[in-house]
């Protein structure tokens, strides 16, 4: 089983399963508590404007995708409250409105869009070094972003009222969280593409949530999952030779399910 | 001495009808007051008006000597708590976020111990470390009290903190009011108009307008102008017979 460790392609792929990991992990917790998945979802799909934005100018679309998913996280989470709309309508709208705008960026862009596929369906078995680097930053940010603020994002997840009275700045926390969502989804874009991200966001954490009640357990088991479902689809789509971001969110799916399972069976 | 809260002809209005009118109403240093009145009379919105939660529509609100939601002195128990029930945490850090002083700022061992005496005091500490989902209601009603009282701030405000708890309860409760209340302002909301008028200093009656404020001998007037029907302020069944006696 171990021979295909071998290829360099496959050691950077199992790096990037880390990272991925690690990123949504540790996010992917606040997702599912908070139960933002939508618009995590949203932010996702945004992410998709700053691709195309990359193709325009001719910079790398990883790097590009950062500020416009930053951004469009920030206008979600804000807009509603500016204007009077329900968060799920600003969502709807930002969602669709930055996918349209990846479109018409890469219309733009001279020539065709090469790899275009690998952000929509993620390569993770061709994930260039210098990717690997911005996603190691972006998990160093995250990391530090959560060990400042916590106690402020759990506060705001149980009551986020109770929580404003007692002084935390709950819009700003809020903000805060988005913008870390909208970091790992730029860490996630390469693995398994924009449109299966709310998979890896969501699915682990979802797991280990039905078997924990303790929030740093929660993050930490949400990694090491994490880490164990992606390696496995890797190795799988690899055996079979099947799109390596379609099997990772296959195996997900599957183990959400034998989890459940357990879990009945366990308690019964 | 300033006092704790100023409210000066505070006016709130949800869409088109008033839900507060020309509220004036001043709480002191250590005063203790009842604020009572008819579902829906606004009193948890007067509350919410004292956090800075809601904004006036017209008036002046003054909490602590600054506008309110600067002051952070201030500890609450929400009549609906819109917390998420099934949360991933336990009694014990649910208490804590009482505690909670500013971003970066750890809880330390003075938070833990105050965080832990309001779980005893409320009768709660076997439980520190259960997870909330598997409260029952009363039993995180408590939790809450708890959660209120372990910030030991200069205004405690209680709306309606004894529904859903049981009888025992509700005693133990009201000791623990007369132990703090020399140490900081409470304002309590609460129904039970004949077991109140014997722990506070004052009632104000809140239907829409402040219809009394004063001390509870004083009181009975306007509470039955803001229930709309006479009031037996004397219980049945308690035995504190304070409120005009001998007239
Ligand atoms: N979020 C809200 N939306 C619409 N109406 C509300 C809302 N909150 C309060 N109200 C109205 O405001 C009035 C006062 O409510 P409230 O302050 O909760 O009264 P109380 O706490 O005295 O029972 C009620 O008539 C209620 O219908
Ligand atoms: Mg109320």
């Amino acid at each position: 089983m171990l021979e295909f460790l071998q290829y360099q392609f496959m050691q950077n792929a199992f790096i990037a399963a880390l990272l991925v990991s690690i990123a949504c992990g540790v996010v992917g917790t606040y997702v599912v508590i908070k139960k933002i998945v939508f618009i995590s979802g949203g932010i996702s799909h945004a992410a998709f404007g700053g691709i195309g934005l990359g193709y325009l100018l001719g910079i790398n679309p990883v790097l590009s995708a950062i500020p416009f998913s930053v951004v469009s996280a920030v206008l979600m989470g804000s807009l509603g409250k500016k204007i009077e709309l329900s968060e799920d309508a600003a969502i709807g709208i930002l969602w669709s409105v930055g996918m349209a705008l990846g479109i018409i960026f890469i219309n733009l862009s001279p020539g065709y869009a090469p790899d275009l596929f690998s952000y929509l369906f993620g390569s993770i078995l061709t994930v260039p070094y210098q990717d690997l680097l911005i996603m190691l930053v972006l998990d160093l940010i995250i990391l530090g972003t959560v060990g400042l603020f916590h106690r402020e994002f759990t506060a705001i997840s149980f009551d986020e009222e109770f929580a404003e009275v007692m002084g935390v700045p709950s819009q700003l926390i809020y903000i805060i969280l988005l913008a870390l969502v909208a970091l790992s989804v730029v860490v996630l874009i390469k693995a398994v593409g924009i449109i299966l991200i709310i998979a890896l966001l969501t699915i682990p954490a979802a797991i280990s949530r039905q078997f924990t009640h303790h929030i740093p357990r929660l993050m930490m088991a949400s990694v090491i999952l994490g880490v164990i479902l992606t390696s496995m689809g890797l190795w799988l789509s690899f055996l079979f030779n099947l799109a390596s971001g379609a099997t990772i969110v296959m195996v997900l799916g599957a183990a959400f399910f034998i989890s459940a399972i357990l879990k009945k069976i366990w308690y019964t | 001495m300033a006092n704790v809260v100023n409210m000066e002809g505070v006016y709130y209005k949800l869409k088109d009808y008033y839900i507060l009118e020309n509220v004036n109403l001043t709480i002191k240093k250590n005063d203790f007051m009842a604020l009572i009145g008819p579902n829906g009379g606004g009193k948890t919105t007067l509350l919410r008006l004292i956090l800075g939660l809601l904004t006036p529509d017209k008036g002046n609100i003054e909490v602590l000597g600054m506008a309110p939601g600067k002051s952070k002195n201030i500890g609450y128990l929400p009549q609906k708590s819109s917390y998420q029930s099934n949360f991933p945490i336990s009694v014990l850090e649910v208490v804590l976020m009482g505690r909670y002083k500013q971003l970066l700022k750890g809880y330390n061992k003075e938070d833990m111990k105050s965080a832990l005496d309001s779980l005893k005091k409320v009768e709660m500490l076997h439980l520190k470390n259960q997870q909330i989902e598997k409260l029952s209601g009363g039993q995180l009603q408590r939790v809450f009290i708890a959660r209120a009282l372990s910030r030991k701030p200069e205004l405690l405000l209680l709306d309606e903190p004894t529904a859903s708890i049981d009888p025992h309860f509700q005693g133990k409760f009201y000791e623990i009011l007369s132990k703090i209340r020399k140490k900081m302002a409470v304002v309590m909301v609460s129904h039970d108009i004949g077991v109140v008028s014997s722990y506070v200093d004052s009632i104000a009656c809140l239907n829409q307008k402040i219809y009394c404020h004063g001390p509870v001998e004083e009181s009975v007037e306007g509470l039955e102008k803001a229930y709309k029907c006479p009031i037996d302020l004397i219980a049945h069944g308690f035995p504190h017979r304070v409120l005009r006696e001998h007239e």
